[in-house]
């Protein structure tokens, strides 16, 4: 094809279900621009009233960890275990903590 | 040296064995990120390509109800569509670059869609068989290895689950109505029964692929598995309308649990998959007219958007000079 | 029956009617996946605006009709729609300029029948408001994508205004039927609107950077039922089924 366009950048959209949770990511999209990326969310991703707040960020603005490094990003937490609950030993009989 | 390749795929087929999902970042075969390509745009061509046949019946639905229902439905499959090219975005491919295969005729997308919709009835078997076809990979699918895909699919399914049954729906009104619509329905069943059960691709015999997909958990059931269980789940389907099946050998096998079934013409098959089934040139025009026309608005919109941020720009320095 | 009150309804129905169907025409042919889901979505809309305004009149009607006989069944000087939402498609700038023109007005008309005296318009404009509203923001983001675009898609743009301009004066043209229903306080007076319309627009179409038609007004007197040559292939179309197979069920 002569004269090939540019095409429209990718945005990721994130949808709020209802008021008290959080941003989802739901998918992305293409759009010109910011106000474009929202409306097209607002067709695309809330037609059977999935959200009531959308945030739109346009994909290259977005820094991801590699997953080559996620050995050392992640597994150490493996081993804290007395950042949780159960590490800490009280009697059964004791209630509410 | 740990990392060689040999080490690479067998830890790959690990995670997979061990149904872990494959995120787009992760390492993978070249031939899985290619599959995947390959296997996920040709959903997506599929999903639009199938907006044209419904779509032709969208200006001439018999009711208002039925016409929310038929627009909503197409719409949704540009909805599948857009889903499905965004998850194929993630390894690397652009959208334009999919068009780009689907309008020079190098991704296929499925058969089904090149068969022309002749009358209403035709909406009715499209949503109950051709959907119900789809529904059936598509469950499947929400199982498979890659995750952006499964994602997809998860999503897809969630919103189909109301198209198979509008489809049902319209067969039964017709089924329950006059003489004429009965033979209406009669008739788009006699039309779309076998490209529907070609839905599943060439048998297990013929399909080189299945192999690899399934080992990949890209395919957890191989074409004549899920062909038989679309039939099983259908016939009675079509009993509960009063239609007949345009199959003199189907019957029941008590042995098997299963129906058995005729032969499937594949040369028809073949045909329509090499480009000369009933609509296959006319698709295809839509599709580029569509896209070839839409060039100066794609263009509009990106010279509207440098010239805005452009402003904002200047507006800035504006302030901070002041 | 209430005949007029009937009539009205027509108008107010066969406007979204008729747009709808020339929207839902380009159900997969969009320019983007995006802009087809959204101009089909507005088509939606509108089908859906045209069910409740039919379903009433319907229940008011003194012989048996239902929302689809009222859809489907009239012959094409008893459609009432203005001529604005019958014109062709022809390309993405007719789409976008026809639709920034009656939305700008539909939006106002409805604001008015928000606060009408009959409780189902009253209704079925409050909840039409918000959709509407939405309408004018696409069509409006869209006519300053294509003004302030490229130079081929401000030319287009332009003659799509130039043609599609002239039509919106029949907006403002009451009908015995729209005077009839302002005096009862059922619809607004339409003069009113008019000035808050034409300065609204004027300043989009400012804004993206496309200039008013030499000619404004054209006589059009679709309300009236003097439609375009447009409206019978329309029809030829929507009618099809319900002519083909009279009386059956869908």
């Amino acid at each position: 094809m002569e004269n090939k366009s540019k095409e429209w950048p990718i945005w990721e959209i994130f949808i709020r279900s209802k008021n008290g949770l959080e941003h989802k990511h739901v998918g992305s999209l293409h759009a010109a621009d910011a106000e474009m990326a929202i409306e097209n969310a607002r067709d695309v991703y809330t037609r059977r009233q999935e959200g009531v707040s959308i945030w739109a960020v346009e994909s290259i603005h977005i820094t991801a960890s590699n997953p080559e490094n996620s050995g050392e990003l992640f597994e150490p937490a493996k081993d804290k275990v007395y950042r949780h609950p159960t590490f800490y030993e009280l009697p059964i009989e004791l209630k509410h903590i | 040296m740990k990392n060689n390749i040999h080490d690479l795929e067998e830890k790959f087929q690990a995670r997979i064995d061990a149904g872990e999902k494959i995120e787009p970042k992760d390492w993978m075969p070249e031939k899985y990120r290619k599959t995947h390509i390959r296997q996920i745009s040709q959903h997506a061509h599929s999903e639009i390509v199938g907006m044209l046949p419904e779509g032709n019946w969208i200006t001439r639905a018999p009711s208002l109800r039925r016409k929310l229902g038929l627009l909503a439905k197409v719409q949704d499959e540009a909805g599948h569509g857009l889903y499905l090219y965004s998850a194929a975005e993630t390894l690397g491919i652009s959208r334009d670059q999919m068009f780009d295969q689907l309008h020079t005729g190098k991704a296929k997308y499925s058969s089904i869609f090149n068969y022309p919709t002749l009358s209403w009835a035709d909406i009715g078997a499209i949503g109950w068989l051709v959907d119900g076809a789809a529904i059936i990979n598509q469950v499947m699918l929400t199982r498979t290895s890659f995750g952006p895909y499964a994602r997809a699919m998860v999503r897809i399914c969630k919103e189909e689950s109301f198209h198979q049954r509008q489809g049902y729906e319209i067969m039964l009104g017709l089924c329950r109505g006059t003489e004429e619509q009965k033979e209406m329905a009669q008739d788009a069943l006699n039309r779309f029964w076998w490209p529907s059960l070609m839905m599943f691709g060439p048998k297990d015999e013929d399909s080189p692929n299945t192999e690899q997909s399934v080992k990949w958990k890209i395919k957890r059931k191989t074409n004549d598995e899920l062909r038989q269980e679309f039939i099983d789940i259908t016939v009675p389907q079509a009993d509960f309308l009063g239609l007949k099946m345009p199959d003199p050998d189907l019957k029941w096998n008590e042995e098997r649990g299963h129906y058995d079934f005729g032969e499937i013409d594949w040369d028809e098959f073949w045909q329509v998959v090499k480009g000369n089934g009933p609509c296959n040139k006319e698709r295809l025009k839509a599709r580029t007219d569509a896209w070839d026309e839409g060039a100066w608005v794609r263009d509009a919109a990106n010279a509207y958007a440098e010239k805005q941020s452009l402003k904002k720009q200047s507006e800035n320095n504006k302030k901070i000079a002041s | 029956m209430d005949n007029s009150l009937y009539q009205y309804l027509l108008i107010l129905g066969d406007n979204s009617m008729i747009l709808g169907h020339r929207l839902s025409e380009l159900c997969g042919h969009g320019p983007t996946l995006e802009t087809d889901i959204a101009l089909t979505n507005i088509s939606l809309d509108l089908f859906g605006q045209v069910r409740s305004y039919f379903q009433y009149a319907a229940k008011i009607a003194d012989s048996e009709q239902t929302e689809d006989s009222i859809a489907f069944l009239r012959t094409e000087r008893k459609y009432r729609n203005v001529l604005l939402v019958e014109q062709e498609n022809v390309d993405f700038a007719h789409v976008i300029v026809r639709q920034f023109l009656f939305d700008g007005f539909h939006k106002l008309l409805l604001e008015q029948l928000m606060q009408s005296k009959d409780e189902t318009i009253s209704a079925i404009a409050h909840k039409s408001i918000k959709e509407s509203k939405y309408h004018y923001r696409f069509s409006g983001d869209w006519l300053k994508r294509l003004g302030d675009g490229t130079e081929v898609s401000h030319k287009k743009a332009q003659d799509a205004l130039n043609k599609l301009y002239p039509f919106t004066n029949e907006f403002f043209l009451e009908s015995d039927i729209e005077k009839e229903m302002s005096a009862k306080g059922i619809g607004p007076n339409l003069n009113i609107l008019k000035e808050t319309y034409y300065s609204n627009i004027h300043q989009i179409i400012a804004e993206a950077n496309l200039t008013l038609p030499i000619e404004k007004q054209r006589v059009a007197k679709g309300k009236l039922g003097y439609h375009t040559e447009n409206l019978g292939y329309i029809l030829a179309e929507l009618q099809y089924m319900q002519r083909t197979y009279p009386n059956m069920q869908w």
